[in-house]
């Protein structure tokens, strides 16, 4: 039976009238996207237990954490949830090895699967051991946080915008330790962002949060499809979301072939070996569409496809949503160029994806799993 | 030069009487500061204006109420005598706890300080890492407080080392065994002939409250870099 994840609590918090309805599986990584203010810390803090509900019910794969109706409050000691903050909140008076340790000592003894020797492996901490948190930098500050959260072996991982205070290369490396613990530590990983970036590299569930309410929670791919969201996953950043799998490399130019329902894509070499499976975002704003398949142009993807949406949007700008065989594909384009190339809902048409508008960022390793 | 018998006698009774002071009223200045500094109680300004009373007092008052209070014919004195056999008025025990009452506003203050500067959320980070209340405060709260206390505890020691007032009201000045620094100091001034012998008590004073500041710059020291603020 796969643990289930649900949540019913109200919160008021100044300005904030939190509501929270969510129910979702508790395995893989569940990422809580909104804008700052949305009220995903204090989700995630009541999760932990650091905030306390007005109302509601909380529970995880049957054990109640919190159910005002009940009296029910476990302390945050006895939930379980390793927490890994966006600041770190590394003990200054203790050593780095102390830190990573202080959990653990706490976690009950016949569920310490988790030691330190693979902690630091893993995280690469060997060097850190006996330093002060005071003399380690933001990097590695946070490994050592996911490091002391993990070995707790908590049941849960909560993970607050861990990568905020860092810079793009200390993000790119803390991600790479999070697929790490992911796939090699069954923990499930509750992981709040704003960053779309981060949860299409991480994410298995989505869940879309907004004013202190969930909007929507579901797959990636299923809620990036999805219209009416579109206001809450970001303008900028809005695209398609769609599952991947390596076909092959072409070393000499430096590309990779990737395999997504309904077509092929070339993108810029990928790291991962043929056969891995992939998730790749595809920005709205990198797709322009052409009612002819265009024969001497620079792009290397062109796409059949059909229009199956056109976004009601009285801007400049045009969403338009296109069906690739089972695949759904974003465009953004201008009202002017839907005018004058006639575009119609059904239309059979062209899709052109630039190659190079896919990079790291748009890219994130599946987690292979049986679905049941 | 090597110290006489009277001023051994004096020098030691004095610091008996303020690790005394400092020893037992540390802990009650932990709590008091932990409950002004934290926790949301009706009269708890009534309980912090009484808290720092003695910083305000003529010492000679505190002294009386403490006489009037803890005296043989006290309400408290009498009961503390026929209960556990514990005299207060008079006694050594009773200079002790003299010095503690007037450094106790000194203590709080210093505690209440540090522990209004530790992170509350780091004492989250560490429930949420399976810590109960009472294990945070005692692995993460107090050792992030330790340079406070420790501020709390010397300035106290200092205060009770000096302590004149409330001592010679509350348990007069008895060679030996109420007899502290400062009452010898006072007595040999009275003294005819008294000056050179007051004088070098004078010294001795100077040289201990140093030592005991200088002890407590250097474990601070090593305490902040070992936290790293």
């Amino acid at each position: 039976m796969i643990p289930v994840l649900e949540i019913d609590a109200e919160k008021r918090l100044g300005e904030l009238a939190m509501s929270v309805q969510l129910s979702c599986r508790a395995e893989g990584v569940i990422a809580i996207f909104g804008r700052s203010g949305a009220g995903k810390t204090t989700l995630v803090n009541m999760l932990a237990g650091l905030v306390r509900p007005d109302r509601g019910r909380i529970s995880i794969a049957g054990t109640t954490l919190f159910d005002s109706g009940n009296g029910i409050d476990l302390p945050p000691e006895r939930r379980r949830f390793g927490y890994v903050f966006q600041e770190g909140r590394l003990f200054p008076h203790l050593t780095v090895r102390s830190n990573l340790l202080y959990g653990h000592r706490l976690a009950p003894h016949g569920e310490r699967r988790i030691d330190l020797e693979q902690v630091v492996a893993l995280l690469g901490l060997e060097n850190l051991l006996r330093r002060r948190p005071h003399d380690l930098s933001g990097g590695e500050k946070q490994r050592v946080a996911l490091g002391r959260a993990l070995l707790a072996n908590p049941r849960f991982l909560l993970m607050d915008e861990p990568l905020a205070s860092l810079d793009q290369p200390r993000k790119e490396e803390i991600l790479f330790f999070i697929e790490k613990l992911r796939d090699e530590f069954a923990v499930p990983i509750v992981y709040v962002s704003h960053a779309m970036a981060e949860v299409v590299r991480l994410a298995d569930t989505l869940v879309l949060m907004s004013d202190g309410r969930v909007e929507a929670t579901g797959s990636l791919e299923e809620l990036s499809t999805r219209l009416d969201l579109r206001p809450l996953t970001g303008r900028y950043e809005a695209g398609a979301v769609l599952p991947a799998t390596v076909l092959g490399h072409d070393d000499r130019y430096g590309l990779s072939e990737l395999q997504v329902p309904g077509g092929t894509l070339a993108v810029p070499r990928v790291e991962e070996a043929p056969g891995e499976d992939l998730r790749l975002r595809i920005r709205a704003r990198d797709v322009a569409i052409s009612r002819d398949a265009p024969t001497d142009s620079s792009f290397l993807n062109v796409l059949p496809c059909r229009i199956a949406e056109i976004a009601a949007d009285p801007g400049a700008q045009v969403d338009i949503r296109l069906e690739m065989g089972p695949s759904s594909l974003w465009a953004r384009i201008t009202r002017r160029s839907v005018d004058r190339l006639g575009l119609q809902q059904g239309q059979p048409v062209y899709a052109l994806v630039k190659a190079v508008a896919i990079d790291g960022q748009s890219l994130g390793r599946r987690r292979v799993r049986q679905r049941t | 030069m090597s110290l006489t018998e009277m001023e051994l006698d004096a020098l030691g009774l004095s610091l008996q009487v303020a690790s005394w002071s400092v020893a037992t009223s540390l802990p009650v200045a932990l709590l008091v500061a932990w409950l002004l500094a934290r926790r949301h109680f009706p009269g708890k300004s009534v309980v912090n204006a009484l808290v720092h009373l003695p910083l305000v007092l003529p010492p000679v008052v505190v002294g009386y109420v403490l006489l009037l209070l803890l005296g043989r014919n006290g309400a408290i004195g009498r009961f503390l005598d026929q209960a556990f056999g514990l005299t207060l008025a008079f006694t050594w025990q009773g200079a002790a706890l003299a010095a503690a009452v007037m450094a106790f506003p000194l203590m709080v203050r210093a505690m209440r300080l540090s522990l209004e500067s530790v992170d509350t959320r780091l004492e989250s980070a560490a429930r949420t890492l399976g810590a109960g209340r009472l294990r945070v405060f005692a692995t993460v709260t107090l050792p992030l407080m330790a340079p406070g206390i420790l501020v709390g505890a010397v300035l106290a020691f200092a205060r009770s080392l000096g302590e004149f007032g409330a001592t010679i009201t509350f348990v007069s000045n008895i060679p030996g065994e109420t007899r502290t620094m400062p009452l010898a100091i006072y007595t040999l001034v009275q003294t005819p002939g008294g000056d050179v012998a007051a004088l070098r008590l004078a010294a001795i004073s100077v040289v201990v409250a140093f030592a005991a500041l200088a002890a407590s710059e250097a474990y601070a020291r090593r305490v902040r870099r070992h936290i790293g603020v």
